[in-house]
């Protein structure tokens, strides 16, 4: 136990250390600069607020890279996805909301917005079971052209035309998703609650969970078993891609009501160490999102007031992914010296 | 609408796909040169925007483009020397390497940037082209090939160098072993990592180079997240190459002209979103893809790491 403690903690701290030696190289006090990440991310009320919003997307994304890491599927496409998506709800909510009841609203678009997403990762998927293609060179490709398609949908067809910017029309804020007691935190956080113990569930306790590790595992062997590894390929990218649009849709009908062209938080590739750090288990992920969000909160809140700007928590990300591997491959090594 | 294929149209867009091209061609070849090695380079997206920042810093302050290029190979190298000591000598997992590379140059660089210019974005002065005699004067054609910056003609020359090098050479023959069957490389006493290592440390190099061309050439300025993919496309034609840097030649042009369709068209006076244009080379990929992925090649060893005895 203590053992996986310091495989968790070396890498976060490593990574915090590294990062402030490069702000303080900078020009920055990285004292200054955490203790204010935590003050703005955490401690504030409305800080924390914002924190748990913001963990909502990064969850469900999560929670989809589980799936698929599990199935030892790479799905680097996440923000064609996850905009694709979101220009989905945001398209629909607006014109269901004139003839629908909210609740319905809501259910029709997160539904639609799960069907899109899954839809961009069926050329992947093909690929991949048809002709042996890597997959992260589709996944990216792919994700690279999402996020021009969703710009080009919310510039021409779904524009706005009473608004200046190029957006959608707005969903009205009282038929967003519902506010969790007297906060601002909407109910999203608990559907991508729901969502990540949902796929703990499954892939750890079911039998289709475990044909997914078994394929992600060892592929020749999953097929010497008799299992249909092309369709359960699709399933993975399905299952992941539509979690991920949930995310989309969450963030959407949850926060901002519209989408704006250019909007693009690049959450997929920063979440990625976050599962990886979770060892792909579905409740460890919630307690390392919770601190990216603070971070990436707090971190917003310090760009305006301390001019780092947020970029620094791209360079913390790659950080925390080198040492992750490093402290990997070290017990790797010791486990081989024990061995020997 | 009438004027797309006129004579502005056609040499703009040849212009713009050989401008647009060149940082593809030298991404593609160094990725082949991993590839067939043995090491997928994901970080090559990361070691493109390293070269493109510090061959465009080192160039605005020297003025020298040379300068530049070169800073930016170096740059590249600095960040493949990371790639060599994670993933070739101490056999970690590359595409987690690859990834946190292109993530933390995407970060640095434009932190880096941040603190350097602030919020403007100099720019380059034009850039100095060497003319070839008699061919420049052809219509169309010539401003597009033959009155360019001499890089633009050394990378083409280096296709044919590196076909030399991979179908000829010791050094070739090393290569490919190293991807297709490491042990038997081993064997026969040569050093699999250190010719690894070299493989991806040119592939820096080369990126790092592209970079640098993309934003003293191509752009005339920095930045941030200015290589946009490139780097990947190149690992999408090293893919379909099937390790004849020929094809990827033939591949970077015919991705460049796809990109350079934005400004051709802007030329031509058709007001269509960037958005639409940028979609372009990533559909392309997507066609050719499904198209011709059953005759993409990648070596057997690729991506595995070389431990000594283990089957």
């Amino acid at each position: 136990m203590i053992f996986s403690t310091a495989r968790v903690l070396v890498p976060i701290i490593m990574a915090l250390v590294v990062g402030g030696l490069i702000l303080f190289a900078l020009g920055k006090d990285p004292f200054a600069y955490y203790e204010y990440v935590v003050q703005r991310g955490l401690l504030s009320w409305s800080g924390f607020q914002q924190t748990l919003i913001r963990s909502a997307p990064l969850l469900l994304i999560a929670s989809g890279l589980i799936v698929a890491f599990r199935a030892g599927i790479w799905n680097l496409g996440v923000d064609g996805q996850f905009l694709l998506a979101a220009v989905a709800s945001a398209a629909l909510a607006p014109v269901l909301i004139v003839a629908l009841p909210s609740w319905l609203t809501i259910i029709i678009c997160c539904g639609v917005s799960i069907a899109v997403a899954m839809a961009w990762s069926v050329v992947p998927a093909f690929l991949k079971t048809r002709y042996g293609l890597n997959e992260i060179i589709t996944t990216l490709m792919m994700t690279f052209l999402g996020i021009s398609f969703a710009n080009v949908l919310v510039k021409l067809p779904f524009n706005d035309p009473d608004n200046t910017v190029p957006q959608t029309m707005t969903l009205p804020v009282t038929d967003r998703l519902g506010r969790l007691f007297d906060t601002t935190i909407h109910s999203g956080i608990i559907i991508s609650l729901v969502a990540v113990f949902a796929v703990h569930f499954v892939m750890t306790r079911t039998a289709f969970g475990l044909k997914l590790q078994i394929v992600g595992s060892n592929p020749r062997a999953a097929k010497h078993a008799g299992l249909n590894v092309g369709r359960l390929t699709f399933a993975t990218f399905a299952i992941s891609a539509g979690l991920v649009g949930l995310g989309g849709a969450v963030e959407i009908l949850g926060v901002w009501g519209t989408m704006r062209a250019d909007w693009n938080p690049a959450y997929g590739l920063l979440v990625i160490p976050l599962v990886f750090l979770a060892r792909f288990h579905g409740i460890a992920v919630i307690g390392f999102t919770l601190l990216f969000a603070i971070l990436m909160i707090g971190g917003e809140s310090a760009s305006r007031r301390m001019g780092v700007p947020n970029f620094y928590v791209l360079v913390l990300v790659a950080l925390l992914l080198i040492f992750l591997a490093l402290v990997e491959y070290l017990d790797h090594l010791s486990h081989k010296r024990k061995k020997a | 609408m009438g004027g797309l294929l006129t004579e502005v149209f056609i040499a703009s867009l040849l212009f713009g796909a050989v401008t647009v091209g060149i940082p593809l061609l030298l991404a593609g070849l160094g990725e082949q040169i991993s590839e067939k090695s043995g090491v997928l380079n994901i970080g090559i997206e990361g070691m493109m925007l390293m070269g493109a920042y510090g061959g465009f810093v080192a160039a605005y302050y020297t003025e020298s483009f040379w300068f530049g290029f070169l800073a930016g190979g170096f740059l590249g190298m600095a960040v493949a020397f990371l790639m060599v000591l994670f993933c070739v000598l101490l056999s970690m997992n590359q595409i987690v390497i690859g990834i946190a590379l292109t993530i933390g140059a995407e970060g640095l660089t434009a932190l880096l940037h941040h603190f350097q210019f602030s919020r403007t974005y100099p720019r380059m002065p034009e850039v100095p082209t060497l003319d070839i005699p008699g061919l420049q004067n052809i219509p169309v054609i010539g401003p597009a090939f033959f009155e360019r910056h001499p890089l633009v003609y050394l990378s083409i020359l280096l296709v044919v160098f590196v076909a030399w090098i991979f179908r000829r050479t010791q050094i070739g023959l090393n290569l490919q072993a190293a991807g297709d069957k490491p042990a038997a490389l081993d064997a026969a006493g040569v050093n699999v990592k250190l010719t690894r290592a070299c493989a991806v440390l040119t592939t820096g190099f080369l990126a790092g180079i592209g970079g640098a061309f993309m934003a003293n050439v191509g752009a005339g300025l920095f930045v941030p997240h200015m290589t946009h993919g490139a780097g990947f496309i190149g690992i999408v034609l090293a893919m379909l190459a099937r390790g004849k840097p020929l094809w990827v030649l033939l591949g970077a042009a015919l991705f460049g002209s796809s990109l350079a369709l934005t400004t051709a068209l802007q030329v031509a006076g058709l007001n269509i979103p960037t958005d639409v244009v940028q979609m372009l080379p990533f559909a392309m990929v997507i066609v050719v893809l499904i198209l011709f992925a059953r005759h993409s090649y990648l070596p057997p060893a690729l991506g595995l790491p070389y431990h000594r005895g283990e089957r």
